[in-house]
């Protein structure tokens, strides 16, 4: 890469390719009034379904025809960059359209007329996509030294049940990133579908481990309304119980749908990010630190804007307090072959998503295939399969 | 009293006062900080990688 020299006051000419399409992520928790607002004015029930459709149809189309970007910020201008408020902003304005939208879900799902059970569970997984991607908002917010951002960060996740998140992202996943202990690193030979429930328990269970081994320092108990765990997770059964209490217990099923697809599209993200990658250990025994080869970065401007930059996925590994605007692409890390939104799409079908990934990460370790992260129970497989080749 | 900052972001553990939130009440010295504590901020970085600053 070539050194960009900026002379002072370059914030006054450098301008943001990006400043105003980043309010484009707020269009994501609006999904249900268009839903809304679609079937009403047409008629025509497959509207309710509208979150899938936008997710898993239209967005991968977007991703192609709008193309790639892989411009930096100036790296003099980072820090003033991170300093724009403007930007907090656009992350904070999901919550209150997020539970806005929720709340029109419940009057749908128990007070309107004219919803099949099939509409409504279009409708509940409408919702647990924009709760799914509320949980990258949440992401963005809980990385942050900033106590009323942590505080929105559990505000964001109590839809869809994963508060435990807030913990175990960034004391687990981020500390054992692209290694076999972590949960959340999926292993090549690993199917989506074997890896989502290993990452679902395996998240909260280490959540909880981290939790209670801050508390036993202080000599605590897990039980304390202290355990970040405990307190993000009691506003799930407040906030369901809320909603019941005002419409009925006819929501909580669609409320129990949503919160399920919700974080297992977070889950999808999840298995796509590190799939392979190994941290190598260092002589000393210890793994190396996590460099920008250890995750999957994407430069689709679609899905970065909707995802705010989640992306760049390798500059977050580096430096996760990082805010979003100022991520920035490497070179040198390893690239998926389209957007998040299409890469979900090919997770769902292993066949398929072997076929795209595995000749990359066979080909980011230069045919060694012993270097990356190799699911145990496919392990002598890939290594006959490969490591003969090699 | 000697002072650590984390070598990924800006967090010092500074001995005279502590990280009670983690622990380590105020006056908790370095060499009782586990080995293997990662920096609260960022979890990047283990103690082992700290460095010292120079008051």
């Amino acid at each position: 890469m070539t050194a960009i020299s900026v002379p002072d006051g370059a914030e006054a000419t450098w301008r943001d390719p990006k400043r105003y399409l980043w309010l484009l992520g707020l269009f994501v928790p609006t999904f249900p009034f268009l839903a809304w607002g679609l079937a009403a004015a047409t008629g025509l029930g497959i509207f309710w379904w509208s979150g899938l459709v936008l997710l898993f149809g239209i967005f991968p189309v977007l991703d192609q025809l709008v193309g790639k970007d892989a411009v930096n910020p100036p790296e003099s201008l980072l820090a003033w960059l991170e300093g724009q408020r403007y930007y907090r902003w656009c992350t904070y304005l999901f919550l209150p359209l997020q539970y806005a939208g929720l709340v029109l879900a419940c009057v749908l799902w128990t007070r309107a007329g004219g919803l099949s059970v099939v509409d409504k569970i279009g409708l509940a997984l409408t919702i647990g996509a924009v709760g799914g991607i509320g949980i990258n908002t949440a992401h963005e917010l809980g990385h942050k030294k900033d106590s009323l951002e942590r505080w929105l960060s559990k505000i964001a996740l109590a839809q869809t049940a994963y508060g435990h998140f807030y913990i175990e992202h960034n004391r687990g996943h981020h500390v054992r990133v692209a290694t076999p202990e972590d949960p959340a690193s999926s292993r090549m030979g690993e199917t989506f579908w074997g890896f989502l429930p290993r990452s679902v328990w395996g998240g909260l269970r280490s959540g909880w481990e981290l939790e209670r081994n801050r508390l036993k320092r202080s000599g605590k108990g897990p039980w304390t309304p202290r355990n970040d765990v405990i307190n993000a997770w009691a506003m799930t059964p407040g906030l369901f119980a809320v909603l019941v209490g005002v419409f009925g217990i006819e929501a909580l099923p669609y409320l129990l749908v949503q919160a399920a697809f919700g974080f297992s599209l977070l889950e999808a993200v999840n298995y796509l990010e590190h799939y392979g990658l190994l941290r190598q250990r260092t002589p000393s025994g210890r793994y190396e630190r996590c460099t920008p080869q250890h995750s999957w970065n994407s430069n689709n401007i679609a899905s970065n804007v909707l995802l705010y930059h989640l992306q760049r996925h390798s500059d977050h590994h580096a430096n996760p307090t990082r805010r979003y605007q100022a991520l920035r692409h490497f070179d040198e890390a390893p690239e998926l072959p389209s957007g998040y939104a299409t890469m979900i799409v090919l997770a769902y079908v292993p066949p398929l998503w072997r076929r795209v990934m595995d000749k990359r990460v066979l080909a980011h370790y230069g045919g060694d295939i012993t270097r990356a992260n190799l699911h145990p129970r496919r392990r002598a497989r890939i290594l006959a399969r490969h490591g003969a080749a090699s | 009293m000697s002072r650590h900052q984390c070598p990924v972001c800006e967090y010092v553990y500074d001995e005279k006062a502590g990280e009670p939130r983690e622990g380590f009440p105020p006056g908790t010295s370095w060499q009782d900080v586990p080995d293997d504590w990662c920096c609260p901020d960022c979890g990047v970085r283990e103690k082992v990688d700290f460095e010292e600053v120079s008051e």
